[in-house]
């Protein structure tokens, strides 16, 4: 029997059901699984849970009225330091948001990771986090003599992961190639299914031990591969790619009219990945977006 | 002395300054005038901090403003995300910081302004506030001092931790925070007031304690301490210009005051 974990986008949203929760790797606007997020947008998907450290997959997310909360560390495109669709998502008071610091969201992944109830930390001790952002935050007190009291970071379970890497093979071996890896690794463990878009398919991953090293996560987290080459375009692929910041402008200036975003949709989202690509100037121009030097 | 100088030039020294005497630790700063500030740190008095080039490496040299490619890098060691979180919660870091609202218990504010359900305006939100905060010494840049930041009650959401007593219950750890200097475009302060109250260590050369205390939403001390601010040195200057080659300093504040004002 052949062992091949490879499917389209659509085969991946028809997987997801309304109401889920969905993690979303990348980092702002850094290495996002847009091709999948935008066939999400497509679909009739409702009433979702969005964690992430957000950039436009929670913009556009928002934007479509997709999200009914959002967990995030931030939603940022870092050169436009707040995403324009989640801030006016934000200041309309339309979703549920679950605001956290970017230390305490890792450690919840971490916690649903490990399969535990919650992880202890300081972070958030102190502030008006659960005050005002989310009174269901409990502390515990240590058992040991120090009796610390700490902040029980609640595990953030996924019931999908969303992430997009270099390279990947058919049986879901994956490989990054970027400066960060961000928190990729613990989105995928955090999840019950993980689904991972690629810019290179290959049929199996024959690596010398240094490429070896650069596997983020381990093939039996993952359940489905889809080859979409360019799909993190608008964000960036470093070293591939860097993010479109025209693109990028043009889109945060839609968020200043009411229609805004219909008008982007209904420019780029009406047809298939490779319409996208058509519509923002081919595959080969986003292969040839410089990356960002910092 | 050269009073040659523009007020960006003299904040960026002032800024370098609150790593003097913090160690060996992971400096950070956000935003230009406090980046430049971490270089200019490094390659004067404290050429053992740690700084990174903006995005996930280590370098002992640091990376130049508006820097076209990457050519001549060179790394010391590698920093992504989960490193600089796993070293901070261990606290050998000192990071300068830029709140949009600080209250006279040093507790600041990033996140929203009004009630966080429906802000009247979203920010940017918790980001790293309350875990570096908890965390390992914190300083603060505020280029534009005023009533509006420097707020009479508190905050409106406190992002990160501050001396207030009663956020700190019996069993809550409040050993590892600090709060080290506050950087402002009229002054500098710290918090070594009775319970940690604000005062004013420091007056930018043209500005008096009146003028701090007005544009302040609470009461302050003047240090019995407080001078002028220290004029940049030539070698001072001439480092920021090779930091900072193509001056994009000199856009950070609004019309690009002089060092001296009157």
């Amino acid at each position: 029997m052949k062992f091949d974990k490879t499917q389209n986008a659509a085969d991946v949203v028809a997987e997801l059901r309304d109401g889920m929760t969905i993690g979303i790797g990348g980092w702002g606007p850094r290495r996002k699984p847009m091709a999948l997020v935008r066939e999400i947008l497509k679909s009739d998907l409702k009433d979702l849970t969005v964690v992430g450290y957000g950039g436009t997959d929670m913009g556009m997310l928002c934007a479509a009225g997709k999200v009914k909360k959002l967990i995030y560390g931030f939603v940022s495109l870092d050169f436009i330091p707040l995403e324009p669709f989640f801030r006016k998502a934000r200041e309309a008071g339309s979703l549920e948001a679950l605001e956290l610091d970017e230390g305490q969201l890792h450690w919840g992944l971490r916690a649903a990771a490990m399969r535990l109830p919650f992880l202890p930390t300081r972070v958030g001790l102190a502030t008006d986090q659960i005050a005002k952002i989310d009174p269901c935050l409990r502390t515990v007190t240590s058992p040991y003599a120090d009796g610390e009291v700490l902040l029980a970071m609640p595990a953030l379970k996924l019931d999908v992961a969303l992430l997009h890497v270099h390279r990947a093979d058919r049986l879901g071996n994956t490989r990054l190639y970027s400066p960060d890896p961000f928190f990729d690794e613990w989105f995928a463990r955090a999840a019950d299914r993980s689904f991972v878009s690629c810019e290179d398919l290959v049929d199996q991953m024959a690596s010398d031990e240094a490429d070896a090293k650069c596997n983020p996560f381990e093939r039996n987290l993952v359940t489905g591969v889809v080859h979409t080459p360019g799909g993190a375009h608008p964000t960036s692929h470093v070293p591939s790619y860097g993010w479109d910041a025209a693109h990028l402008k043009r889109y945060c200036a839609a968020a200043e009219t009411d229609d805004g975003w219909q008008q982007y949709a209904a420019e780029f989202l009406h047809g298939d990945e490779a319409a996208y690509q058509q519509a923002i100037g081919g595959v080969d121009a986003i292969l040839k977006l410089p990356r960002q030097v910092f | 002395m050269t009073t040659n100088f523009t007020l960006a030039e003299l904040l960026i020294c002032a800024c370098a300054d609150v790593w003097a005497k913090e160690g060996e630790v992971l400096a950070t700063g956000i935003g230009i005038i406090p980046r430049i500030a971490q270089g200019l740190a490094k390659l004067t008095h404290s050429p053992q901090l740690m700084i990174t080039d903006g995005e996930a490496y280590l370098v002992e040299t640091p990376v130049v403003i508006g820097a076209k490619n990457h050519e001549g890098r060179s790394y010391g060691g590698w920093m992504p995300y989960s490193r600089v979180f796993d070293n901070l919660w261990g606290g050998r870091r000192h990071a300068l910081v830029g709140p949009v609202q600080v209250d006279r218990w040093g507790q600041a504010n990033l996140s929203c302004i009004g009630n966080f359900e429906k802000p009247k305006r979203q920010m940017l939100g918790l980001r790293g506030f309350p875990g570096n905060s908890i965390n390992h010494a914190n300083s603060m840049f505020v280029p534009n001092h005023g009533p509006r930041v420097f707020v009479e009650g508190e905050v409106d959401l406190v992002c990160s931790v501050g001396y207030k007593p009663e956020r700190w219950p019996t069993g809550i750890k409040q050993d590892f925070m600090r709060i080290h200097h506050i950087v402002t475009d009229l002054c500098v302060m710290d918090f070594g007031g009775p319970d940690h109250a604000v005062r004013v260590i420091r007056l930018h050369p043209g500005i008096s304690f009146e003028q701090v205390q007005a544009a302040t939403g609470f009461p302050l001390i003047a240090a019995p301490e407080m001078r002028e601010t220290d004029h940049p040195t030539d070698e001072q200057l001439a480092v920021i210009r090779a930091l900072d080659p193509k001056d994009v300093r000199s856009r950070q504040l609004k019309d690009d005051p002089p060092g001296v004002r009157s």
